[in-house]
């Protein structure tokens, strides 16, 4: 399995039946091809509906994802405008939200929208998906290209949101937002400890009942 | 007792409505990514030449789509979006200095347009908390939760897309065309609608509205 695969497999297994989730633009987007058939979920698209399925039929123009991707909406789903979307963020009805990550750190703070004096593309809904969502998954490539440690103890780059991550899931590890701190939980097939503390820079403890990632 | 009915809007041309926008004004358009844009008004705002103007949009567009024309043709001094990711002229233009961009987080530029709109002194949301985006703001504590004062917005004219609409300006949008634009629709003195169809009076059933007809003041055909 590969790299984004492995992750994407890993974070859909977070979800349980009957819950409304938002995915987030790249590898979160693949956590729902892999979602078990026995969980039903249900996509929400910040742009304004639920119930957000891939393309099935014709392109409608006027049925896109938060990417502007053309998309279709399932029997059942419903349309709402911008407002009543981020009530249904920021007032708690939506069970998780996944999304990427510059930089994470071992308080849970998050960077993911801005590096200053290069690349401002802006925050989009990252800000009020982080805050209001009842779970945050982090889901990344545990390095950045060219191997610099995300996972820090403390973010350099403007935050997104301030202690909210709840879950970092990589290709090498699953790390857990603890009341002590961060929690070393699962590790990848034939990834080893040494591994996960060579490409991490946060400080973090392993969990007396580590596995190895359920895929 | 009213028996007349309600009044019809003014169905006017893409050049009557544009008469209204002058230089400088502050618009709302409605869209995310263009798709809910009415891109006719845009196209019109372009040959007509308007500049230091303000837009309140969710976002930039792209270079040849929605609002991002406007940015390439150089006419706007100022934009409040939540993105601008894809339209590349956006980011290099603020990095030139020849644009000012105020960038909201996306839920609370809806709550501050519907505040707008809505006759709130604005509303407190935890978005932004223990971010840059609470420098200079004030810091409400409730129930021992911190939140952002996030102040109202408001325009001179907002530009509206909608599926349908009967001529006394009743509007049902489709899909996911409709975005921003119910509160945009509140939140602007002249609201300019383009819509795919224009029906009769009556043909839009009072329970189907998405947005009254007593907010809007022109009806384009699109």
């Amino acid at each position: 399995m590969d790299v984004k695969s492995i992750i994407a497999k890993r974070v859909a297994l977070e979800f349980k039946d009957g819950d409304v989730i938002n995915l987030g633009i790249g590898i979160p987007t693949l956590a729902a091809d892999f979602i078990p058939p026995s969980v039903q979920v249900i996509l929400q698209s910040e742009n304004g509906f639920v119930g957000l399925m891939p393309l099935s039929g014709e392109i409608d123009p006027d049925t896109v994802n938060a990417g502007g991707k053309p998309v279709s909406i399932q029997p059942g789903g419903a349309v709402f405008d911008s407002a009543m979307s981020f009530a249904i963020i920021r007032g708690g009805h939506v069970a998780a939200t996944v999304l990427g990550a510059l930089e994470v750190d071992q308080e849970g703070n998050l960077a993911n929208w801005m590096v200053p004096g290069k690349v401002v593309p802006g925050m989009g809904g990252a800000m009020d998906l982080v805050v209001g969502a009842k779970r945050v998954i982090v889901a990344m490539e545990h390095n950045a290209k060219g191997g610099a440690p995300k996972i820090l103890k403390k973010c350099t780059l403007p935050l997104t949101a301030k202690n909210e991550v709840d879950l970092i899931v990589t290709n090498l590890c699953v790390f857990e937002m603890t009341q002590e701190g961060l929690m070393l939980i699962e590790l990848a097939p034939e990834v080893t400890l040494e591994e996960v503390k060579a490409a991490t820079e946060a400080d973090y403890a392993v969990s007396e009942t580590l596995k190895t990632m359920a895929l | 007792m009213c028996e007349g009915g309600i009044n019809m809007i003014t169905i006017v041309t893409k050049e009557q409505a544009l008469e209204k926008i002058k230089n400088n004004m502050i618009l709302m358009i409605g869209g995310f990514l263009a798709v809910g844009t009415p891109e006719i008004l845009v196209d019109g705002l372009v040959a007509k030449g308007v500049h230091d103007l303000t837009v309140i949009a969710n976002d930039t567009g792209f270079p040849d789509r929605g609002i991002g024309k406007l940015v390439v043709a150089k006419q706007l001094k100022k934009v409040i979006v939540s993105h601008i990711g894809t339209n590349p002229e956006t980011g290099r233009q603020m990095n030139a200095h020849e644009l000012a961009i105020e960038l909201v987080p996306q839920g609370t530029l809806a709550e501050r347009i519907r505040a707008g709109g809505s006759g709130l002194g604005g509303v407190l949301t935890p978005t932004g908390v223990g971010t840059v985006i609470e420098d200079g703001k004030q810091k409400v504590i409730v129930d021992g939760r911190e939140f952002l004062l996030e102040k109202p917005l408001k325009a001179d004219v907002a530009l509206i897309k909608a599926d349908i609409a009967d001529k006394a300006g009743n509007l049902i949008y489709r899909r996911s065309s409709r975005n921003f634009n119910p509160i945009m629709a509140m939140a602007a003195e002249i609201v300019i609608v383009v819509a795919d169809k224009i029906v009769e009076i009556g043909e839009i059933d009072p329970d189907q509205v998405m947005t009254p007809g007593i907010f809007i003041d022109m009806i384009i055909q699109g």
